[in-house]
């Protein structure tokens, strides 16, 4: 994954003084890996996204009806991967939330020993590549920590990602005008009733969208768990296709799945973003 | 005056090498409504956020009631509690209505019941003129609307000191007046105020006092018709001029 923070300030907050009416910032966090999200203002028929994305499912259709000889095996077998795939996706992606908004919290902390211990994490953790990561916590720890392939590649993505959830999230607190904390504080509030009351419920609304990207990232990163013994799709493919020499059909339609669910995800995600921006309302 | 509900003494205050502060005294009686006046940068907003400790005072010490508030053990949510704070910006919550706005403080710092954070909050929208506003949301109010949400809001939690920082600054001419009657209101029910503003009108509505600062001091302090009519000091004079 190509990992970049990019914050875009669409409109300054009020300068204090000034005349003009306050109107909340707006600001757009993408944690991207680049091209794939599709832009929602091209409505064309030949978008990129619908050639890739529905030239993807007629592919997928159209092979086993062309050569069912290998496709419909293949098809057959290789779907069951799927289980692993989102398993490991969606509880990676639960624990990864829990220790980026930890993360987020501790990065703005004034506690010094806090946000040093924070701001570390993030970066030993962006600093060393998720398959050198998944190799250490399986083969290096592994053995010391008895743990299993799903078990290591389930915590070795959560603390991956945990470290650039916590971006996102301290991205996200920052994007909330002071105002509202001190309008929290001088109605008597604590700081953390402030966070949980008034700062947190507008930041999800700011990350939703890059923390949508971030689970399409990981739903592809989590194909590297395949070398972790974890029957995934890639793995369930990487079988079929060692037993029957299959080699390119198998990864043919491997990639396909793939592709569909990113492009599907994605879509989803730029759609999110879309009705956010528009009518970014609390209530409807 | 010692016995005032708020009391400065001696504020001193600095942002980086800009003295926002020098050396302040104050004392503010028990229902006085005081305006604070002066030009940008004169350290008037500053003063104000200090009395909630927004802004901590590099020295000196402020008094509210027998609380001092710039005491490092001071229990500063307790005072909050009873110093409401109206904000130029409104800073009104856009994840909750105006209803929920208002009735969020005291449920969860005064712990007070539902049903009854519920029916204060409809009450306190009645009273700023906004009855039917109950489930609009801040985006779906005019500025001067959202400011007399901010007012009922800090008034949910029966302070008995209220603090506005510029409330009409950022307000269109024709809503300025919607929001100076909600504060001219109170100002007759008796509520002590400290208000940064340059409403001149209001000043004489409503004011016992004009406190004039400029490069954080007071200059001089007067009853409205008294400061703007006969200023003691030329720098007095001179601002007046520009405002009047």
């Amino acid at each position: 994954m190509s990992d970049f923070l990019r914050i875009g300030k669409r409109k300054a907050p009020p300068a204090s003084g000034s005349a003009a009416p306050p109107a909340l910032p707006h600001f757009n966090i993408n944690v991207t890996d680049g091209t794939l999200i599709p832009s929602t203002g091209d409505k064309s028929i030949l978008s990129a996204w619908n050639i890739s994305f529905f030239g993807a499912i007629a592919a997928i259709i159209i092979l086993p009806i062309l050569s069912p000889k290998p496709y419909l095996d293949i098809l057959a077998v290789v779907p069951d991967g799927l289980v692993a795939t989102f398993g490991v996706t969606i509880v990676s992606i639960l624990f990864a939330l829990v220790l980026g908004l930890l993360t987020g919290l501790g990065r703005i902390a004034k506690t010094k020993p806090i946000n040093l211990i924070a701001t570390i994490y993030v970066e030993v953790i962006r600093g060393i590549p998720l398959l050198v990561q998944l190799f250490y916590i399986y083969y290096a720890l592994g053995p010391l920590l008895h743990l299993k392939g799903p078990a290591s590649a389930v915590m070795a993505m959560s603390i991956c990602y945990g470290a650039y959830m916590g971006e996102i999230f301290r991205a996200g607190i920052q994007s909330i005008p002071k105002g509202q904390m001190e309008a929290a504080l001088a109605l008597g509030m604590s700081r953390t009733q402030a966070l949980w009351r008034i700062i947190l419920p507008q930041t999800v609304k700011v990350i939703l969208p890059p923390i949508g990207n971030e689970f399409i990232a990981l739903l592809k990163d989590s194909s590297l768990v395949s070398i972790l013994a974890v029957a995934d799709l890639l793995r369930r493919g990487r079988e079929y296709a060692s037993t029957t020499f299959n080699y390119l059909q198998s990864f043919t339609i491997v990639a396909l799945i793939y592709l569909i669910m990113t492009l599907f995800f994605s879509r989803l995600v730029g759609i999110m973003e879309t009705r956010l921006r528009n009518h970014g309302q609390w209530h409807n | 005056m010692d016995n005032g509900i708020i009391r400065i003494k001696d504020a001193c205050k600095h942002f980086g090498a800009v003295q926002a502060l020098r050396g302040v005294d104050l004392v503010i009686a028990k229902g006085e409504v005081v305006l604070v006046i002066g030009p940008s940068g004169s350290g008037k907003s500053t003063l104000l956020r200090c009395v909630n400790r927004l802004e901590h005072l590099d020295s000196g010490e402020i008094w509210v009631e027998d609380d001092c508030v710039t005491s490092p053990h001071a229990n500063i949510r307790k005072i909050r509690e009873e110093v409401g704070m109206v904000f130029q910006s409104f800073n009104l919550f856009p994840h909750l209505s105006a209803a929920q706005n208002i009735s969020l403080s005291p449920l969860i710092v005064l712990r007070e019941d539902k049903a009854e954070a519920q029916e204060r909050a409809r009450a306190l929208l009645a009273r700023v003129g906004l009855a039917d506003k109950e489930y609009s949301y801040p985006e779906q109010l005019s500025g001067g609307q959202q400011q007399r949400v901010a007012i009922a809001r800090a008034l949910a939690m029966r302070p008995k000191i209220m603090l506005f920082d510029e409330p009409t600054s950022a307000l269109d001419p024709e809503m300025i007046k919607e929001v100076l009657d909600v504060m001219l209101d109170l100002a007759k029910e008796g509520m002590t105020m400290m208000v940064v503003s340059h409403e001149m009108g209001f000043a004489r509505a409503a004011a016992d006092r004009v406190v004039f600062m400029d490069e954080g001091q007071i200059i001089e302090a007067a009853p409205p018709d008294e400061l703007f009519a006969h200023p003691k000091e030329e720098r007095t004079q001179r601002f007046l001029n520009h405002i009047l």
